[in-house]
C-alpha cells in the first residue's frame, strides 16, 4: 500500500480521490427520477445517487434490489450537471463494470443492494471510476480501502429515517482511529490482526490520525439537524437517502404532478444543504429546520430484527 | 499610503475542498481562515474560491447577502481560483449557462472534458518559472475566450488553463492536490506587489 503515501500516490487513486475532496461539504441526495435530481442539483446538493428505489422502499418492498436500469441513470446523467453515482451490488463487479461504462462518476458498493458475494468484494482498484463503500468501524473502513475505495461512508441503518447507528459507525471509527494515534510501534501490528485490516494502512492511520481517503455518513440522516450531528461527529460530507423524498415509509412524493409535494421536497433538499455547510452554527440550523414542510415519518432502527439489518451486510 | 489591517487569506469554506488550500499555505508558513457567511468574509483580506461543485456553492451563496458581499469582494480584492472557483468568476459561463461574478473576463465551459472517467493528472507548459507543472484535472471546465487583459500563465492542448488578470489569479485544474506550490507561491507574490 506504499503507493497511498502522500507523493507515491498512484495516479488513478489520486484521481478518484481528487473527486471525493471535490464533494467535501456538500450533500449527496439519493434521486429515483429526472424531477428529483433536477430538485436535488437546484437545491445545491453536490451529486446525485441514481436509484430504482431508495432504501425506504426497499426496506418495505422487500424482493432483490439490483443496480438501476442503464436506461434510467443515462436519463438522470442527463439532466444534471454535477456528479453522478449509481449503486452496484456488493462483490457484483460485473454490475460495476457496466455503470463504469456508462460513465457514472462513483460507484458505491452498496448493502443497500442485496450482496451478490458472501466472501468478495469488488477489486476495486480494477476500475477508473472512484468507488464509495460503507463501513461500521475502522477494520471495514481499512479493509474496503484496501481494495481501492476512494471514500468511506457510515453503513448507518439505510431507509429507517433514524441516525442512531450512522452516530454509533462514525463515533466507532473516528475512535478506534484515536486510539491507533496513541498505540506503540510494535503495539500495532495486534491492533492490525484485531481491525483485520492491513497492517501498512493501520500505520499509516496511526500516524495521521485520519482516513487516507474522504470520510462521509449515511444511513439515516432525515433532517437538518441529523446532517449537523453528522458533520461536527467528523463526516466530511452527508448522503441523505430516503429523507427528502419520502412521504410514508413506502410512498414517495409526488413532485412531478403535485405542487405542494414538489414544495415539500425542494424546502427539505435546501434545508439539509444549509444545514451541511453550516453545521457548526445552530442559529442557521435552525433557520434551515425552520423552512422545512414535513418530514419523512421513520422508522425505529431498534425496532428492525438484526436479520432484516442492512448494515449487517459485507464484512 | 494608508495603513490597513494585517493581510489575512481567507478560504471560501461553503462546500469543496477548501481545506486542502488552507493546507498548501500551511506547507508555506501562511494561515488562513475559513470563510462561510459575509461577516467572515469581512475579516479578511484576500480569497481562495476552492474547487467543489460550482452549482451548489452558487445555491449556498444566495444566503444571508454572502453573494452580495462576494460580488464586490472578487472585484476589489486579490482573489485564487481553482476550477468551480474559476467558474465562479468567468464573465461567462456555458455548458449550460450559469450565473457568474463576471470579475475575470474569460468564457468558460462546464465539464468540458467529459465526466470522472477523463479527469486527468498532466503535465503543462507554464510561464511561471521552474518548466513543465503537474495539473490535476478533475471534471474540469475549459476556458474559451480570454479577453484582452487576460495573461495566460499555462495551457493544455493550447486553451488556458492558468490566467491572470489584475488581481485575479485562476486556474482549471487543482494546484492545491499537487505537492509543486508555484501557484500558491505566485498568488502570495501577488499579494506582497499590491
Amino acid at each position: 500500500m506504499s503507493e497511498m503515501n502522500g507523493n507515491h500516490t498512484s495516479t488513478g487513486l489520486r484521481l478518484k480521490i481528487g473527486l471525493a475532496e471535490m464533494l467535501k461539504g456538500g450533500v449527496i441526495m439519493d434521486v429515483m427520477n429526472v424531477e428529483q435530481a433536477r430538485i436535488a442539483e437546484e437545491a445545491g446538493a453536490v451529486a446525485v445517487m441514481a436509484l430504482e428505489r431508495v432504501p425506504a422502499m426497499i426496506r418495505a418492498e422487500g424482493g432483490v434490489a439490483r443496480m438501476a436500469s442503464p436506461k434510467l441513470i443515462k436519463e438522470i446523467m442527463a439532466a444534471v450537471t454535477i456528479p453522478v453515482m449509481a449503486k452496484a451490488r456488493i462483490g457484483h463487479f460485473a454490475e460495476a463494470q457496466v455503470l463504469q461504462h456508462l460513465g457514472v462518476d462513483f460507484i458505491d458498493e452498496s448493502e443497500v443492494l442485496t450482496p451478490a458475494d458472501e466472501a468478495h468484494h469488488i477489486d476495486k482498484h480494477a476500475f477508473t471510476t472512484p468507488f464509495v463503500c460503507g463501513a461500521r468501524n475502522l477494520g471495514e473502513a481499512l479493509r474496503r480501502i484496501a481494495e481501492g475505495a476512494a471514500m468511506i461512508r457510515t453503513k448507518g441503518e439505510a431507509g429507517t429515517g433514524d441516525v442512531v447507528h450512522a452516530v454509533q459507525h462514525m463515533r466507532q471509527i473516528t475512535k478506534e482511529l484515536r486510539q491507533l494515534t496513541v498505540a506503540r510501534e510494535e503495539e500495532l501490528y495486534h491492533l492490525a490482526k484485531e481491525h483485520g485490516a492491513p497492517y501498512e494502512l493501520v500505520r499509516m492511520v496511526a500516524k495521521t490520525g485520519k482516513l487516507p481517503v474522504p470520510n462521509f455518513s449515511a444511513g439515516g440522516i432525515a433532517t437538518p439537524a441529523d446532517a449537523a450531528l453528522m458533520m461536527q461527529l467528523g463526516a466530511e460530507t452527508v448522503f441523505v437517502g430516503s429523507g427528502i423524498f419520502m412521504k410514508e415509509r413506502a410512498t414517495p412524493l409526488d413532485v412531478e404532478n403535485d405542487a405542494k409535494e414538489r414544495e415539500e421536497a425542494v424546502s427539505r433538499a435546501r434545508a439539509i444543504v444549509i444545514a451541511t455547510t453550516h453545521f457548526n452554527d445552530a442559529k442557521i440550523v435552525a433557520e434551515a429546520s425552520e423552512q422545512v414542510t414535513g418530514t419523512m415519518k421513520g422508522l425505529a432502527a431498534a425496532a428492525i430484527e438484526e436479520r432484516d439489518q442492512l448494515q449487517t451486510r459485507g464484512w | 499610503m494608508m495603513t490597513e489591517k494585517p493581510t489575512c487569506i481567507g478560504v471560501l469554506a461553503i462546500q469543496g475542498d477548501s481545506d486542502a488550500h488552507a493546507a498548501a499555505f500551511a506547507g508555506l508558513g501562511i494561515a488562513t481562515k475559513p470563510v462561510k457567511t459575509a461577516s467572515e468574509l469581512a475579516q479578511v483580506t484576500s480569497l481562495v474560491l476552492p474547487g467543489g461543485e460550482s452549482t451548489a456553492m452558487l445555491r449556498l451563496l444566495r444566503r444571508d447577502g454572502l453573494d452580495i458581499a462576494l460580488r464586490d469582494f472578487v472585484h476589489t480584492r486579490p482573489v485564487l481560483a481553482t476550477c468551480a472557483g474559476c467558474i465562479l468568476l468567468a464573465r461567462e459561463v456555458c455548458n449550460p449557462h450559469q450565473e457568474s461574478f463576471a470579475a475575470l473576463d474569460i468564457s468558460i465551459e462546464r465539464n468540458a472534458y467529459g465526466r470522472q472517467n477523463d479527469s486527468a493528472i498532466l503535465p503543462v507548459e507554464t510561464t511561471l518559472p521552474g518548466g513543465p507543472m503537474e495539473a490535476v484535472f478533475i471534471r474540469a471546465p475549459r476556458i474559451l475566450k480570454t479577453g484582452a487583459k487576460v495573461e495566460t500563465l499555462a495551457t493544455r492542448d493550447g486553451y488556458p488553463v492558468l490566467v491572470r488578470e489584475g488581481k485575479i489569479l485562476a486556474a482549471t485544474f487543482h494546484p492545491e492536490l499537487s505537492d509543486d506550490r508555484r501557484v500558491h507561491e505566485a498568488f502570495l507574490e501577488m499579494l506582497r506587489e499590491s
